[in-house]
């Protein structure tokens, strides 16, 4: 074969390739870890099975790299499908016009009423922009076998805890273990303290550039986590150790509590006993509200198949996909039909969930990129020098002046 | 007449020609956009939105940016130190300069950081310093010191990224030396024996003033280096432990690529500019004194 000729085939089966789009639909995923990527896989060949017109293009990316690169699809040449976050993070596109309303979706098969949990987090102005396919609880991972040694049991008050946390600092165990060198983490006691300390609306009111962080309320969280910064329950040199590093302490029974998202649970080790208790109450006149950040699909609006990629937002909706995907994820599922895996972590978290007050997403996926960048380096700062509050709460509040005008 | 004018002036034309596509590369890719991030850096824009004219807001917002302080900063002792990679190769240099069997072994794993990434020597320094399971806290332990967390530590954290930096410039500047070393004159060197110089007399006038071009590309790759100091920051602490590591081209990615401040971003560039142009300026300079 010469040269020519191999060009010729060439160029030919590239025209015949853009021929075959019509019934292409293109899905731009950040579901790239081994496990959630096998049970994609599933999914997709299932949807292409009972939808035989249609052939599915998957692009993986890295989950750091994702969120960078969508902003540029978006502007350009998107997908017909992407994955995403709900909550601010969605609302960010929304509001610039790049993602599809898909009320109609919403409406033609009924979500509002199977998906009503998530539904106020897909929406912007009374309209759904998206369909959530899993969310997860946090809270607080503890080494059981420690807890039984020392005779505690799971508190439920602030002062329990604190209680907790002295015996166990007192026989040698690090109470609370946490890894803050990628910064999140520290955002999660944020989170919870500001939740349990000044309630969602507050906390909600904060995330959108309502309320000064020099506020009265902020500082009566700080001083919460003040005490358990001054009575050394974190880990040591925690600024080090990124979260899958500061699992080694729990793990080897050096420390006692993570407070973390559900996907710790695939990691933890068979031979020691774990269980989970909900985040503690500090004030009794405010309600029990929980992080509960949520995962979508989304269309963008200069996709260009939208047709087919509505078909497959209804189709992730339905209860048999939702099952599968989070039975691999070890996540909760958002319809309410479909049943999370019989794991113990998940059933604690769905009925916590369920008797929730209300939820917030979480603190880099609720307010502004350029402010969470900056708060979470602000708490990391805190947990390390507790004394240099005042500075951190005056340049946070530069940042926010400046973020929200 | 007429004639010679054209011959002239075809005379004056046929260098613009063949430097043509050369200038056209070097205004596309280098001088618009410098004018391109200038210019954005008078505006307010998230990378998708409208760009909003905000004149000197993103300057103003600089200077009372504590971060950008620390960054500033923090370039300026990466200037400082990374100048040690000079002597340090030079030194390196001297020691491999002789002719013993298997020196070429010996030299090319000298050389070896240089060739490795940027990124890899990263990672191997950050595992390193842990506090955890790294060999310098073994090492520390031998002299009965505690673990001492380098990375997190605010106060030692970039002379500890400048450590990391240092091991593959200096074998960078090591080459550069040694490739010097190999153009001394044998005359000169001959003729000082004669006069009785010797160590570091012969040192510091005879060999030193034969590798001043050695030394002067040593010392421009070392400044660009440690201006450029991006990798290491970015593989090593990402900026932290609370932006204490971070460097002006670190903030600049930081600022424009995870927070979404175009404007800002090209702000700290432009400021960045500026500073190298004080060294691009003297190298210029020195040039051009040398061609004439």
């Amino acid at each position: 074969m010469t040269l020519k000729k191999t060009l010729m085939t060439g160029a030919l089966s590239a025209v015949f390739a853009t021929s075959a789009l019509a019934g292409e639909l293109v899905i731009n995923s950040n579901q790239s870890d081994p496990a959630p990527k096998a049970a994609w896989a599933e999914i997709i060949a299932q949807f292409e099975a009972e939808n035989p017109d249609i052939t599915v293009k998957v692009n993986e990316y890295d989950h750091e790299g994702y969120k960078s690169a969508i902003r540029n699809w978006l502007v350009t040449s998107p997908p017909d499908i992407v994955y995403w976050f709900a909550g601010n993070r969605m609302k960010y596109f929304v509001d610039r016009g790049l993602f599809d309303d898909v009320s109609d979706v919403w409406e033609d098969n009924g979500l509002s009423d199977t998906f009503a949990s998530t539904k106020a987090s897909m929406s912007v102005d009374g309209k759904q922009y998206g369909v959530p396919y899993t969310f997860y609880q946090w809270g607080m991972y503890y080494n059981k076998d420690i807890f039984d040694e020392y005779g505690l049991s799971e508190p439920e008050t602030w002062e329990e805890f604190i209680e907790v946390c002295e015996t166990l600092k007192a026989n040698g165990v690090t109470p609370i273990t946490i890894g803050t060198k990628y910064l999140w983490t520290a955002a999660g006691w944020f989170d919870y303290l500001n939740l349990r300390t000044n309630g969602l609306d507050y906390h909600i009111d904060l995330m959108d550039g309502k309320i000064p962080y020099t506020d009265e309320g902020v500082r009566k969280t700080f001083a919460n986590w003040q005490q358990l910064v001054d009575g050394g329950y974190f880990l040591e040199n925690h600024a080090s150790y990124s979260w899958q590093e500061a699992q080694a302490p729990l793990f080897n029974g050096e420390a006692a509590m993570y407070l973390m998202g559900n996907f710790l649970t695939p990691n933890l080790p068979e031979d020691i006993n774990f269980d989970f208790f909900q985040f503690p109450q500090i004030d009794p006149s405010i309600g029990m509200f929980e992080d509960a950040p949520t995962d979508t699909v989304h269309i963008p609006a200069r996709a260009k198949n939208k047709e087919d990629a509505r078909r497959f937002l209804a189709f992730i909706a339905e209860k048999a996909q939702q099952e599968k995907v989070n039975e691999v994820l070890l996540q909760l599922p958002t319809n309410s039909d479909a049943q999370p895996a019989d794991d113990k972590f998940l059933n604690q978290g769905s009925a916590m969930l369920a008797a929730a007050d209300g939820t917030a997403q979480f603190y880099d996926r609720d307010t502004d990129p350029a402010m969470a960048s900056e708060g979470m380096k602000g708490f990391q700062e805190f947990m390390v020098n507790p004394d240099r509050l005042d500075r951190i709460l005056t340049n946070l509040e530069r940042v926010r002046q400046r973020v929200f005008r | 007449m007429q004639k010679n004018y054209t011959q002239t002036w075809s005379q004056r034309a046929v260098p613009w020609l063949f430097m043509a596509p050369a200038l056209a590369l070097f205004l596309v890719y280098v001088i618009l956009p410098i004018i391109q991030s200038i210019s954005m850096s008078f505006y307010q824009w998230d990378g998708i939105g409208d760009k909003v004219f905000i004149g000197f807001q993103n300057y103003v917002d600089l200077y009372y940016d504590p971060q950008f302080w620390t960054s500033l900063w923090n370039n300026i002792l990466w200037l400082l130190f990374f100048m040690l990679a000079v002597p340090f190769g030079l030194g390196i240099a001297l020691f491999l300069n002789q002719q013993v069997l298997g020196i070429r072994a010996v030299k090319s794993l000298f050389f070896f950081p240089f060739v490795i990434s940027q990124v890899i020597v990263g990672i191997v320094f950050a595992w390193f310093y842990d506090p955890g399971y790294g060999l310098l806290q073994d090492i520390l332990a031998l002299f009965g010191a505690g673990p001492l967390p380098v990375l997190a530590d605010e106060a030692l954290v970039t002379y500890g990224i400048i450590a990391a930096g240092l091991w593959p410039q200096v074998a960078y500047t090591m080459i550069l030396f040694l490739t010097g070393l190999n153009n001394l004159s044998p005359e000169q060197i001959e003729a000082a024996r004669m006069d009785g110089a010797k160590g570091w007399t012969m040192l510091w006038h005879v060999i030193l003033p034969q590798l001043r071009p050695a030394t002067f590309i040593a010392i421009v790759v070392t400044i660009i280096g440690a201006l450029r100091s991006f990798d290491l920051v970015a593989s090593m602490t990402s900026g932290g432990p609370y932006g204490s590591s971070s460097v002006l081209a670190y903030f600049m990615y930081e600022q424009a690529i995870f927070n979404y401040r175009m404007g800002y971003g090209a702000a700290i560039a432009t400021v960045l500019f500026l500073i190298m142009l004080v060294y691009i300026a003297f190298f210029l300079w020195r040039m051009l004194q040398q061609e004439r």
